[in-house]
């Protein structure tokens, strides 16, 4: 029996190099026996060792994921772990595919080595609690005492000076310690809960908070048990509060379901007399400013409850010509404003090419609210019914009122619908004005969005070409009433 | 009157802010101080420091910077015409109190909010400014969740975003008719459009694969929301449909839904009862299913009944048993839309079988290690080994899934 005596219960290079001359005389794992430094002798130890050489020559072949988690397994506190690893790369010799059978026998404990030492890695990270140490030199220092369950300071140390790199500390561990001085990670030798401070000034307010966070009334000991393991409670400042604080909550439940409400304070009295009541009656509603302020409490149909806000015109208050469109979409309903997305961009260009001001213009919807269908992160336009045009129509008529423009263009069948009172059909209207009942100019066509949406590139530049012939009879029409005037 | 110690604030300004349900501190960027002189870092995964004895985790100082508040939302421990203790930190005094706790490893950053005092202006402002000093004056590369006050001024906004990692604004109900009665000066519109200019900077923020400059960071972990459940009469469908429209309107990463609990002083208008707990955790599950598993609203609603969950079997199972037209599913040819539909497999599971099948077929064994547990799968399933017979369409099926009945509590 060959015994091999390991300094360090976590170093890997340390474990690999002896693990690199076993296999380059070929020594079986049976033949292997591997201790810790201080680990009493065994009568084995008699045995005389076979001579083994430094090998500085490939000895045979591992994959990188063994590398990886053998790396990670030797910080477990199972004294077996040694000579499974060994007999693990022995077995990895002759059969490759070994690591892929994760259920069985020595691959099934190294991934349950690798996932307890990552658990514990992770728990370092989250209930260590420093301690500051006051000395006369005004420099801040902290120390901590923690308990791993395995050997997992030394690869949990970086974390710890990754995030405390302006601060001095120590973690002192039953093995190792590890030390930060602003600059460097050093490890020395392990120590004792003594050789870190009892009390900390801020542990108090820690305490404090602990309890008063915590709702009497969501009581789950067992849900927080499983997260915070009672063995890592003793170094915990907290963990002393749990008891009492359970013990204490079906009581403070009881108390606050019984404490109903009292007279409010005066300072309640004063701020709701400071409050003015809402002015809601839309007969009030004097100017195009005030209805869009109204509009935003709009409640005349349902589509204001899933909407971001409603989407009010916009452009000159005493605009010549009025574009309504159907409603808004997803980035007019986020932006607040009118024919801002994809649809907008079309309106904008067919606007310019075909020589119409758009300053001069005022752009608004038939309907003021985004109505959509959520369908996974995106929201799908769905057209608006009857009702809900007809509801709409109030805040329309209103700027059709304050605007007064001459010429309105109708974008689409929801818009003609509302400005006409009755279902129609694009083609039918549009090419000639229909004249309204107070003189207006109402030009019908598509909406732009329809130009989007067709697929056929031939079809779609007919459809722009009668759009642009549209909107040419719009700009025409404003140049005639220039011509009168 | 007596100025109240630092700890007696916390004592208050922590015990308003526990009604608040996110903790979380994770999905922002990797950062740390290395080299910066300063604290803090955030790794991507977040660290739960602690956990109260109501079994949530502690990760965040969660605090009001004042419980003093002009609204008076009935639901609100903190609504003006509650006759609660009130505090208020300075600034300085909360960047104090977040760094003494970070330093001592207690935890992984600050999550701040606030009562409104003054105007919505003036309550972001000093929200921002506790932030801006922690990561100029302290270099803190901890996390950070800034509550939205609705209705304060974008460029407010666009600071907050800049310093925080996650951003949040309470949608509170989930109608516009719950919050019109329970917080009567609260707008839903202003909720919302306060959301879509969080949406509009997260957008801006995202890095365009054409252009070399990288825009300004805004907000790496996102936005949430919270909806209180319970304290109205809207039921699960009413839930879901609102959170289903949230997260495709402003790109939320997390709805979080809070079953409304007693508060001390509590007006007559609510009901003062234990909080629904398991209703809480079942809508938790179906908004799973929305993000994860490519449901939509109306069918995990129509696994429930009259637009309430089930609350004896998780949606899933309560949707496979009154579709069961759909199954089995036979796990070695199935696509991974319906494979996901199968009551007790995960997307780890499915990506594991997935994988699995394409070297050999799966049995009921190979399902069974995968899944962790049989019981659920195996009547909606079919593997190379095992067809469940007449077992899907068993009529006794889910009272041999349901969990037996427990003795309720007798206090």
């Amino acid at each position: 029996m060959h015994v091999v005596r390991l300094q360090s219960p976590n170093d890997f290079a340390e474990w690999r190099g002896h693990a690199r001359q076993l296999l380059a005389v070929d020594l079986s794992p049976d033949e292997v026996e591997w201790r810790m430094q201080d680990d009493a002798s065994g009568l084995l130890d008699s045995v005389e060792p076979p001579v083994v050489r430094q090998v500085d020559r490939p000895v045979g072949f591992v994959p990188r994921q063994f590398l990886d988690l053998a790396e990670q397994a030797i910080c477990h506190s199972d004294p077996a772990r040694f000579a499974v690893l060994y007999r693990l790369l022995w077995d990895l010799q002759r059969d490759r595919q070994l690591l892929a059978n994760a259920a069985s026998g020595d691959t099934g404990s190294l991934t349950k080595w690798v996932s307890a030492v990552h658990r514990d890695s992770h728990k370092m990270k989250a209930f260590v609690r420093f301690k500051s140490i006051a000395d006369d030199s005004g420099l801040e220092r902290y120390a901590a005492w923690f308990e791993p369950e395995h050997y997992t300071l030394e690869a949990t140390a970086p974390f710890f000076a990754r995030r405390f790199d302006g601060m001095i500390w120590a973690i002192v561990t039953p093995y190792r310690s590890a030390y930060w001085d602003g600059e460097s990670l050093a490890f020395g030798p392990g120590g004792q809960r003594s050789d870190v401070p009892l009390d900390d000034a801020v542990e108090a307010d820690w305490k404090t908070y602990f309890s008063s966070i915590f709702n009497p009334a969501r009581l789950k000991v067992s849900m927080m048990k499983s997260e915070m393991p009672v063995k890592y409670w003793r170094n915990l400042p907290e963990a002393e509060l749990i008891a009492p604080l359970i013990r204490g909550a079906r009581q403070m439940e009881a108390e606050m379901i019984e404490r109903t409400a009292t007279q409010p304070p005066s300072r309640h009295l004063r701020q709701q007399a400071r409050t003015p009541e809402a002015a809601e009656d839309s007969a009030e509603i004097a100017s195009l400013a005030e209805a869009r302020v109204a509009v935003q409490d709009c409640r005349r149909c349902p589509l204001h409850q899933n909407a971001t806000q409603a989407v009010f015109g916009e452009g000159p208050e005493h605009a010549e010509v009025m574009f309504v469109g159907e409603q808004p979409g997803d980035q007019e309903d986020l932006a607040g404003k009118p024919f801002v997305g994809p649809a907008g961009k079309v309106l904008d260009a067919a606007v310019a090419k075909v020589g119409i001001d758009r300053s001069r213009v005022y752009v608004t919807n038939a309907v003021k609210h985004f109505k959509f269908e959520p369908r996974g992160k995106r929201r799908i336009h769905q057209r608006p019914d009857g009702g809900e045009v007809q509801a709409c129509k109030f805040w329309l008529k209103l700027e059709i009122g304050f605007v007064k423009p001459k010429v309105i263009v109708a974008l689409g069948a929801t818009a003609a619908y509302s400005l006409l009172g009755k279902a129609a059909t694009i083609s039918k209207l549009r090419g000639s004005p229909i004249t309204l009942d107070d003189g207006t100019l109402l030009f019908v066509t598509n909406h732009p969005s329809y130009l989007l949406r067709i697929p056929d590139a031939d079809v779609k530049a007919r459809e722009q070409a009668k759009f642009e012939a549209d909107l040419t009879l719009v700009r025409d029409a404003i140049a005639g009433m220039y011509a009168r005037r | 009157m007596t100025a109240l110690t630092l700890r007696r604030k916390l004592a208050i300004l922590s015990d308003a802010a526990k009604y608040d349900a996110s903790c979380a501190s994770s999905g922002s960027e990797k950062r740390n101080s290395a080299g910066t002189g300063g604290i803090g870092s955030t790794e991507g995964s977040g660290i739960c420091h602690s956990y109260a004895p109501d079994g949530r985790c502690i990760s965040l100082l969660k605090i009001l910077l004042t419980n003093f508040c002009v609204y008076d939302c009935i639901y609100c421990v903190n609504r003006s015409s509650s006759n609660v203790a009130r505090a208020r930190f300075s600034v300085e005094e909360v960047v104090r109190l977040t760094l003494d706790f970070y330093k001592r490893n207690y935890i992984e950053g600050l999550f701040l909010s606030s009562g409104i005092i003054r105007s919505p202006d003036y309550t972001m402002e000093e929200l921002v400014q506790v932030a801006r000093s922690l990561r100029e004056d302290y270099h803190f590369a901890g996390y950070i969740h800034l509550k939205i006050i609705p209705n304060a001024a974008p460029e407010l906004l666009a600071e907050a975003g800049r310093w925080a990692d996650r951003l949040s604004t309470n949608i509170e109900m989930p109608t516009d008719i719950g919050l019109q009665v329970l917080a009567p000066e609260k707008k839903p519109s202003e909720i919302r459009t306060a959301m879509a200019r969080v949406r509009g900077k997260l957008d801006e923020a995202e890095p365009d694969k054409k252009a070399r400059a990288k825009p300004p960071k805004f907000a790496p972990a996102g936005q949430s929301t919270q909806m209180i459940v319970g304290a109205d009469a809207a039921d699960d469908g009413a839930i879901l449909n609102r959170a289903a429209g949230l997260y495709s309107g402003y790109r939320l990463r997390r709805v979080y839904y809070s079953a409304f609990s007693p508060i001390p002083d509590a007006s007559s208008r609510l009901p003062l009862r234990p909080p629904p707990l398991m209703r809480e955790h079942r809508l938790y599950q179906a908004d799973w299913l929305i993000r994860f598993y490519g449901f939509d609203v109306p069918e995990i609603i129509a696994g429930g009944q009259d637009g309430l969950l089930d609350l004896n079997i998780d949606p899933k199972l309560a949707w496979a048993l009154k579709s069961r037209a759909r199954f089995p599913v036979d796990v070695n040819r199935a696509d991974r839309e319906m494979l996901l539909r199968v009551p007790g497999l995960g997307t780890r599971s499915i990506d594991r079988i997935l994988s699995t099948r394409r070297h050999h077929r799966l049995r009921l064994d190979d399902v069974a290690r995968i899944a962790g547990s049989i019981d659920k799968v195996r009547p909606f399933i079919e593997a190379a080994d095992w067809n469940p017979g007449g077992l899907t369409d068993d009529h006794r099926l889910r009272a041999r899934l349901t969990p037996e009945p427990e003795q309720l509590s007798l206090f």
